[in-house]
């Protein structure tokens, strides 16, 4: 292994990080100092967060989109579909009776 | 008060009142008699099969070759045993129940309480220790072999499976003699479950048998899914494996993701009764329907990873019996994925009646008709493989058409269930009762008992016995028949289900069928017992060594019976689907190979066994409230396994030598047989060797 | 780096041999726990979100009354650090630059890991010493199931990290010690997205 493909893949953890460390004091800093509407911040925190998420996947976790690793995108996809649909599911569902309650 | 103390520092909440037998001789009604019977079977059942091991001699054999066994082939057969053990005390209950309800005009013999603990055991036992191992236990021996592996890819990990599993069992069986199990229902809903509302051991028995068992059957699925993905022969590409092993894979990947919604609900529950948590409580911000929603989130998709492999199984031996190839076989594929993707979105028809609004029902009402059409996909397949066929009427296939006729009733029930209207109508009545069991019995019961028939002879060498089978097979037939179809219209006429007796005489003419049904269904379990006994006894002249009884056409038959430990001398080279059948027809089949290489293969552990007893010692202390054996137990395990990883050698290695003489000694048996024709296929004529046969017109599809 | 990847993450690569092969079944299964684990955690967080409500709270201590931000800044940051530092105890290993830097930067996170725990267990501290318990609430009882479980999940991690630096010195970068560092690195990670979730939706979103 070249000392210049060693630089490269450090390189790559450094890039994450600093996207990371950017989308993690956005967040906060809107939290903290942020006037806006509450709509404004849950779509900011949800988009920086979701962003983040993707980051830390390529650069930590080394999951692209290249076509030899689109089964290791598959895995994590399916997850997320039923993490979503169980999560949204009960979200959804326990929220619509909470409201049915009031 | 220092010995009171000190007891209470060992014992817990263990008492003497916790011993069901006392109450039988204090006040001997025959609802506490049954109890203390039931006690007392466990109690002889446990000597007996002591007695019988000593007897034999069999101890150091048991310790050695099975329970240390990291074999997939071992596994397998325990996981089976350990189910058929915990059927006959599930079909005694029901059977008890049945009793009961015939009788329960205005009363009846036991006391409700009894009632809703038999239910409570009934359906837990069913679900978790019956269905599960059986399906994991037939899985775990056949898919390595169908695929072309040596082992499953995690085989320590699987002997831990099959350990969590056992403890569960075990502490379901342990409540018969200490302390009461639940009387909240296989579904354990709270508040009712809640400490509140039922502060005794019983909930806890529930929580610490499934949620252990629960977590073996997780890792089972993460070591199903990666050895199928991973362990596959050369050449066996997705599209060529066999369906049972496609129809595992989808139930592996339902393992790993449904499992968790019950660990969250079963600990959530734990932590509202032991840590004073407040997530399904009646005050302070608890909300129990949370609850229902995430067991529900785990319970519908277990209801198809249940089904899907007995799918499996008939598309196996549908497939074999009427001797052709599998008619589409592609459409079956993905009509599995579908059911089992569909599986994920229809948890709500659960409880259709907790009072959200119409639209979210109709949503899951929606999404639950959809499951029907992948499954009618399934029986036109089915019965277009058995269409032109050379059909046998073997054991699997009269289950095979008794699950047609029936299971397409209980699919169509469902239909009609899955509309919010009418599931508002007979909500919480028999017609419920009847529907499940109608899936489950015909669908679930039916494939893994003809699978056992199946797969006996490749485990052990030998045929079960056919005449019993058929017995069996018709037995449980017509004893679902009388005892479920009645349910059906009893649900209509009002009757709620879970009710020790009613007041309604019009009940009771149905009921009294049901109850005839059911002493049909207990008589087919004792012909499944008197057919293993039969078979044993007359082993010499059912004997299959070579491997081939039925004419199979999926890699498990290429090898003897049982097959040796590494499975295959040298790994078969995949060149079709049905590949056996494919080598058999083009002489490919039963080649000497070149050369032999050695084999490495995993080593006996004592591993699983330690998780195993440690675990059920830290179930009945969570139950009984023995913090320091609670600690030792779950410190037993943590060093146990952590030391585990420290152990670097692994494996061993099999000679080429001695793998080349066991494989020659079973070809040159192969080529000194006759090949039987498949009218001989249930006569003593019948080693194992299938002659080729030419396919019938419909089934020269290639 | 244009060899094939066996199995999702980083890949020790062809020149590691036995241990780069047997990754691919190992890494593979790891990731198919992490996945199961993902859903449990998402159970929490709906959980959570379900008991977000004044219902849920039931008069008890709120977010604001119970959370402290700036510790949970803190932990943030040092949790993404030690994402970091076992990012290069990876690349050290895959690179093979000896058994020194690796334990180098092992070190690190494992120092980060503990950093995180103490403070975490601090905000506990606080919150139980006013009140903010989970017998108080619904709402607090889902907090108290989630952050801790997270809790438990990256002291698990500082063990296993421990256990392997034992085990680097008595077995020397054998095969098997490589997979499991491997195995670790994809576990502290996915405990780094679970974080991302924590602070934003836990923290953050409640009290925005």
């Amino acid at each position: 292994m070249s000392e210049l493909n060693y630089q490269h893949e450090v390189r790559g953890y450094l890039t994450g990080f600093g996207l990371a460390l950017l989308l993690t004091l956005v967040p906060f800093a809107l939290t903290v100092w942020g006037g806006f509407g509450s709509v404004t911040t849950f779509v900011v925190l949800g988009g920086c967060a979701l962003a983040q998420f993707v980051v830390q996947l390529r650069f930590f976790l080394h999951i692209d989109l290249r076509r030899q690793k689109r089964e290791d995108l598959q895995l994590i996809l399916f997850s997320i579909l039923l993490l979503v649909i169980m999560a949204g599911g009960t979200i959804w569902i326990v929220g619509n009776l909470g409201m049915r309650m009031m | 008060m220092i010995p009171d103390q000190l007891t209470h520092w060992l014992l817990g909440r263990f008492g003497v009142s916790s011993l069901p037998i006392l109450p039988a001789i204090e006040n001997p009604t025959t609802s506490e008699l049954v109890a203390a019977g039931a006690a007392l079977a466990v109690i002889l059942g446990a000597i007996g099969g002591i007695a019988f091991i000593t007897w034999l001699g069999a101890w150091r054999t048991l310790w050695r070759d099975w329970l240390t066994s990291t074999d997939h082939k071992r596994i397998g057969i325990m996981y089976v045993v350990l189910a058929l053990v915990m059927m006959a005390r599930g079909v005694l209950e029901g059977a008890v129940m049945r009793t009961q309800q015939a009788f329960g005009l205005n009363g009846g013999f036991l006391t409700p309480e009894h009632f809703s603990e038999l239910f409570s055991t009934h359906g837990t036992i069913m679900i978790f220790f019956v269905a599960m191992p059986l399906i994991i236990g037939l899985a775990n021996y056949i898919v390595p072999l169908q695929i072309g592996a040596r082992d499953m890819s995690f085989p320590v990990m699987n002997q831990i499976s099959l350990g969590l599993t056992a403890t569960g069992a075990a502490l379901v069986m342990i409540s018969l003699l200490l302390g009461k199990f639940s009387t909240g229902g296989w579904t354990a809903y709270p508040p009712y479950t809640g400490y509140d509302f039922n502060p005794g051991p019983g909930p806890d028995y529930w929580i610490w048998s499934v949620a252990l068992a629960g977590l073996g059957t997780t890792m089972s699925g993460i070591n199903f899914a990666v050895t199928i993905f991973k362990e596959r022969a050369p050449g066996m590409t997705l599209f060529r494996m066999p369906l049972f092993t496609w129809t595992v894979l989808c139930a592996a990947i339902i393992m790993v993701f449904a499992l968790p919604p019950l660990t969250v609900a079963t600990l959530m529950l734990a932590a509202d009764r032991y840590l004073d948590f407040h997530f399904f409580t009646n005050d302070l911000g608890g909300n129990m329907m949370n609850y229902v929603n995430l067991f529900w989130l785990f319970g519908h998709p277990e209801v198809y990873l249940l089904v899907i492999p007995a799918y499996g199984v008939f598309s196996e031996s549908i497939a074999t019996f009427s001797g052709k190839r599998l008619y589409g076989y592609a459409s079956l594929v993905y009509a599995t994925m579908a059911i089992a993707v569909l599986s994920f979105t229809v948890w709500l028809h659960h409880f259709f009646t907790m009072g959200q609004s119409a639209n979210v029902n109709i949503v899951f009402g929606i999404a639950s008709m959809c499951i029907a059409v992948p499954t009618g996909v399934k029986i036109y397949d089915w019965m277009a493989t058995i269409f032109r066929g050379r059909i046998r009427m073997t054991v699997p296939m009269i289950y095979a058409l008794g699950f047609f006729y029936l299971f397409v009733i209980g699919g169509l029930t469902g239909v009609m269930l899955a509309n919010p209207t009418i599931s508002y109508q007979v909500h919480n009545t028999l017609f419920l009762v009847a529907h499940f069991h109608n899936v489950i019995i015909p669908g679930v019961v039916f494939g893994l008992l003809s699978g056992y028939h199946y797969w006996f002879p490749k485990a052990f060498g030998f045929r079960l016995h056919e005449g019993w089978g058929r017995l069996t097979a018709l037995l449980w037939i017509f004893g679902f028949s009388f005892t479920f179809f009645p349910l059906y219209a009893l649900g209509f006429m009002g009757m709620p289900r879970r009710s020790a007796s009613y007041t309604d005489p019009a009940f009771e003419p149905l009921m009294l069928v049901a109850f005839f049904g059911a002493a049909l269904i207990v008589s087919a379990l004792g012909s499944i017992v008197i057919q293993l006994w039969v078979s044993v006894r007359e082993r010499e002249s059912l004997a299959v060594p070579l491997g081939d009884p039925w004419n199979g056409r999926t890699l498990e038959w290429a090898t003897s019976s049982p097959p040796p430990h590494y499975n295959f001398a040298v790994l078969p080279q995949v060149e079709d689907r049905d590949d056996f059948a494919d080598a058999k027809a083009k002489g490919r089949a039963y080649m000497e190979p070149d050369a032999y290489e050695d084999i490495v293969m995993p080593n006996n552990t004592s591993l699983g066994m330690i998780i195993c007893v440690s675990s059920t010692l830290l179930g009945l202390a969570l139950v009984f409230y023995i913090w320091w054996l609670a600690i030792l137990a779950t410190g037993v395990i943590a060093v146990a396994f952590i030391a585990r990883t420290f152990v670097l050698s692994t494996t061993h290695v099999i000679p080429a030598d001695v793998i080349a003489a066991e494989h020659r000694a079973w070809l040159a048996g192969v080529h000194a047989a006759g090949p039987i024709t498949r009218d001989a296929e249930t006569r003593s004529a019948n080693h194992g060797l299938a002659s080729l046969e030419l396919p019938t017109l419909a089934g020269a599809e290639r | 780096m244009k060899h094939p990847t066996l199995h999702p993450g980083l890949n020790l690569g062809p020149h590691h041999g036995e241990a780069h092969e047997d990754a691919e079944t190992l890494a593979f299964g790891f990731w198919v726990f992490l996945m199961s684990d993902l859903i449990i955690f998402g159970l929490m967080f709906a959980t959570y979100v379900t008991m977000a409500n004044p219902m849920g709270l039931a008069g008890g201590p709120g977010p604001k009354d119970a959370y402290d931000l700036t510790s949970v800044f803190v932990q943030t940051m040092i949790l993404l650090a030690s994402s970091l530092t076992f990012g290069m105890a990876s690349l050290a290993m895959r690179f093979e630059r000896g058994r020194g830097p690796i334990t180098f930067w092992l070190s690190v996170t494992l120092l980060l890991g503990l950093a995180f725990l103490s403070l975490e267990v601090r905000d506990f501290a606080h919150m139980i010493e006013i009140g903010a318990v989970p017998s108080r609430s619904g709402f607090l009882s889902a907090f108290w199931g989630l952050v801790p479980l997270h809790a438990l999940h990256v002291a698990a991690g500082c063990l296993w990290i421990m256990i392997m630096m034992i085990q680097m010195r008595t077995f020397g970068m054998v095969p098997l010690v490589k997979t499991r560092i491997l195995r670790l690195g994809l576990f502290w990670h996915f405990l780094d997205l679970i974080w991302i979730g924590i602070f934003t939706i836990v923290y953050l979103g409640a009290l925005a």
